[in-house]
C-alpha cells in the first residue's frame, strides 16, 4: 500500500510539467489576452487601464470586421461543401476494389503534407488571370487552350469571388484528408449490410442515401469539426495567396488580428478580435471533445 | 477479375466493363486535377530563364535547367535578395530538436494518462486538448512579451531558434500526448500487471515494457511534429523578425512577396520548401495517415 502511494506522486509529479505548461500557456495566456481585450492599450508599450468591452462595440462596428466575418462565413462553407463532396465522392469511388488504391490515395492525399504557404505561392500563380492586352495565364489560360473560355475569370483579384478562390486552393490541400476519413468510415461497414441491402432489391443508389450515409454520420461530424476550425483559423494561405485583397475581398479575422496587432501595435483590438476567435473555435469544439470524451469513458 | 471478390454468387447484376473503364476514367481525371500545380511546379522550376513566360506557363521545358533552383537557394546579390539555404537550416534547427522534446515528453505524458489514471484525469484530459484546437492567436500577444522577457543562461527567446522551439513543444503537448495515450490504451495491462509482480515501479515498467513497444508511436507522432513544425507559418513570423533567424515557411512567403524576384525562382523556392515533408509522406505516408487519424480524436 506505502509503494503504491509513492507511485501515485511520482506519476502525478510526471504529468505536472506538461499540466503546468498547458495551465500557463494555453489557459492563463487566454486570460491574459482576454484582460488585454478590455484595456486601452493601444500602442507598443503595454497601458492596462481597463476600458470594460468598448473595444468589442467597436470591433463590431468596424467595417473592415464586418466583411471578414462575412468572408469567414462564404469561405467555411465553400470550403466544408467542398471537401465534403468531393472526399466523399472519392471515397466512394476508391472503394470499389480499385486496381492501385494506394496510387490514387496517395495522389489525392499528398497535398496535405505541404505548407499552407506553398500551396499559396503555387495557386498564386495558377489563379493569376493575366490580362485582356497581354492575354490568359494560368488555368485561365488553360481554360482557353481548351475551348472553355467562357468560364475564365478574375479569380482572386475579382473582389466578388476572390475569397472563393482561396476556398479553391485550400479544398485542393484538404480534401484527400476528407476522403482518407471518409474510406476508413467505409472500411468499418460490414459488407454483410450492403449485401443485405442488395438483396432486399436495393439500388446501388438506395444503398448510399439509406445505408452508408446515416451510417458515415460520426465520420462526417468528424470531417466537419476539423475543416470548420482549421476554416476559421485560416491565416498562412491568406497571408501568401492573396493578403487581405481589394476592399479586403480576400481579408479574415485571423489576418486582420495579426496586422493590427504586430503591424499596426493596436494591442488592445488585436486582443479582442483573437478572442472573437477563440470563441468561434470552441463554439465548435467545446461540445465534441466533452462528448468524445465523455463516450470514451463510458467504454 | 479481382474487382468481383465483393460480389457474391446472389447478387443480380454483374459489374459492367464500360462501368468500371469509367470508373477508372474518372480516378485519373482527378489525379490529373490534384498533380496540376505539382506540374506547374516542377516544370517552371526546370526552365531557364530564357523560356520562362506566364503565358507559355503549360508548356513543357525545353531542357533541364537548375538555375532557378540555384537562385532560389543562394539568392541574388546583384538583384538585393536572399536565398532560402539559411531558412532552410533554421529550419532544420528548429525541427529536429523540437520534434525529438516533444516526442519524449508526449510519450512521458500518455504514459501517465493511459496506464497511472488518477482522480480528475478523465476530466484533466479534454481540458489538455483543447489546447490543440485553440487559435494561436489568443496566445500569440502574451507568448511574445513572455519570450521577450525570458533570457536564462544569456539566451534571447524572442527572436530565435530556441524561442520557436519552446514554442511548438509547449503547443505540442496535447497532440503528442493524445497519440501516445491512445497508443498505450491498447497495451494489455496484464503485461504491466506482470512487471509490477516482478517488483517493477512505475519506472521500470515504462522502461521495461511500454518504450520497447513504442517505435511506432514514436514514428507517428515525430511524422506528425516534424510536418506541423516544418510547415508552421504563425510562430515562425511572429517570434522571429530578423530575416536570419527566420525558417522555411518565412522564407519562402518573403521571397514569393517580393517584386523583384522572378517567378520561377518563387516556384523553385516552394518545391526547396515543400521537399522535405513531402519525402517523409512519400517513404512514411502509412504512418502519416495514422497520425492524421490521431489527429482527428480517433484512437
Amino acid at each position: 500500500m506505502r509503494r503504491l502511494n509513492w507511485e501515485r506522486v511520482a506519476s502525478i509529479l510526471l504529468l505536472s510539467p506538461a499540466v503546468m505548461a498547458i495551465a500557463i500557456f494555453v489557459y492563463g495566456f487566454i486570460g491574459w489576452t482576454a484582460y488585454a481585450s478590455l484595456t486601452k492599450w493601444d500602442k507598443l508599450l503595454p497601458d492596462f487601464t481597463l476600458v470594460g468591452l468598448s473595444n468589442y462595440q467597436k470591433l463590431f462596428a468596424n467595417q473592415r470586421f464586418q466583411i471578414d466575418l462575412r468572408n469567414t462565413v462564404v469561405f467555411t462553407a465553400l470550403f466544408l461543401i467542398s471537401c465534403l463532396i468531393l472526399g466523399f465522392l472519392l471515397a466512394l469511388l476508391l472503394d470499389q476494389r480499385i486496381r492501385g488504391e494506394g496510387f490514387f490515395r496517395g495522389i489525392y492525399l499528398f497535398p496535405m503534407s505541404i505548407s499552407f504557404i506553398v500551396t499559396g505561392v503555387v495557386w498564386r500563380w495558377l489563379l493569376n488571370p493575366g490580362s485582356a492586352e497581354l492575354g490568359s495565364t494560368g488555368i485561365n489560360l488553360l481554360f482557353d487552350t481548351v475551348g472553355l473560355g467562357f468560364l475564365k475569370t478574375g479569380w482572386y483579384t475579382d473582389p466578388k469571388i476572390g475569397i472563393m478562390a482561396v476556398a479553391i486552393a485550400a479544398t485542393w490541400q484538404m480534401s484527400g484528408y476528407t476522403m482518407a476519413m471518409f474510406l476508413a468510415g467505409l472500411r468499418a461497414i460490414h459488407d454483410e449490410l450492403r449485401e443485405a441491402a442488395r438483396v432486399d432489391g436495393a439500388s446501388e443508389f438506395q444503398i448510399v442515401r439509406h445505408v452508408l450515409f446515416p451510417l458515415l454520420q460520426p465520420v462526417t461530424l468528424s470531417a466537419v469539426i476539423v475543416l470548420g476550425h482549421m476554416s476559421l483559423k485560416i491565416y498562412d494561405l491568406i497571408v501568401s495567396m492573396t493578403g487581405p485583397g481589394i476592399g479586403f475581398a480576400t481579408d479574415v479575422p485571423a489576418y486582420f488580428m495579426w496586422d493590427t496587432t504586430f503591424r499596426g501595435n493596436h494591442f488592445a483590438r488585436g486582443a479582442g478580435i483573437a478572442i472573437v476567435l477563440l470563441i468561434m473555435v470552441a463554439v465548435l469544439i467545446v461540445p465534441y471533445l466533452v462528448h468524445s470524451t465523455r463516450t470514451e469513458a463510458e467504454l | 477479375m479481382t474487382t468481383q471478390a465483393r460480389e457474391t454468387p446472389r447478387s443480380m447484376k454483374p459489374p459492367l466493363r464500360w462501368q468500371r473503364v469509367a470508373l477508372y476514367a474518372v480516378l485519373i481525371g482527378f489525379a490529373i486535377a490534384y498533380l496540376m500545380p505539382v506540374y506547374v511546379l516542377l516544370v517552371t522550376g526546370m526552365k531557364s530563364f530564357a523560356e520562362v513566360s506566364l503565358y507559355r506557363m503549360w508548356h513543357l521545358p525545353q531542357g533541364l535547367h537548375f538555375d532557378s533552383y540555384a537562385k532560389a537557394w543562394f539568392g541574388s546579390k546583384a538583384e538585393g535578395f536572399r536565398g532560402l539555404n539559411g531558412n532552410f537550416m533554421n529550419s532544420v534547427y528548429l525541427t529536429v530538436p523540437a520534434t525529438i522534446i516533444s516526442a519524449m515528453w508526449g510519450s512521458i505524458n500518455g504514459y501517465i494518462l493511459a496506464k497511472w489514471k488518477f482522480r480528475g484525469s478523465d476530466v484533466l484530459f479534454p481540458l489538455l486538448l483543447f489546447g490543440m484546437f485553440i487559435p494561436y492567436q489568443s496566445i500569440l500577444i502574451p507568448l511574445v512579451q513572455t519570450l521577450q522577457k525570458i533570457t536564462p543562461f544569456g539566451v534571447k527567446f524572442y527572436g530565435s531558434i530556441p524561442g520557436l522551439i519552446l514554442a511548438h513543444v509547449i503547443y505540442g503537448i496535447p497532440i503528442t500526448t493524445l497519440i501516445f495515450r491512445n497508443y498505450y490504451a491498447n497495451v494489455p495491462t496484464e503485461l504491466i500487471e506482470a512487471a509490477k509482480i516482478d517488483g517493477a515501479n512505475i519506472f521500470g515498467i515504462y522502461r521495461r515494457v511500454l518504450f520497447p513497444l513504442s517505435l511506432p508511436g514514436f514514428v507517428v507522432v515525430m511524422i506528425w511534429q516534424f510536418t506541423s513544425i516544418w510547415n508552421d507559418f504563425l510562430f515562425a513570423a511572429t517570434i522571429t523578425s530578423n530575416p536570419a533567424n527566420q525558417p522555411i515557411t518565412v522564407g519562402l512567403n518573403n521571397l514569393a512577396g517580393s517584386y523583384i524576384v522572378e517567378w520561377n525562382v518563387q516556384m523553385a523556392g516552394a518545391l526547396i520548401a515543400a521537399l522535405p515533408t513531402l519525402l517523409v509522406y512519400i517513404f512514411l505516408g502509412r504512418f502519416f495517415m495514422r497520425g492524421l487519424m490521431a489527429g482527428s480524436l480517433k484512437g
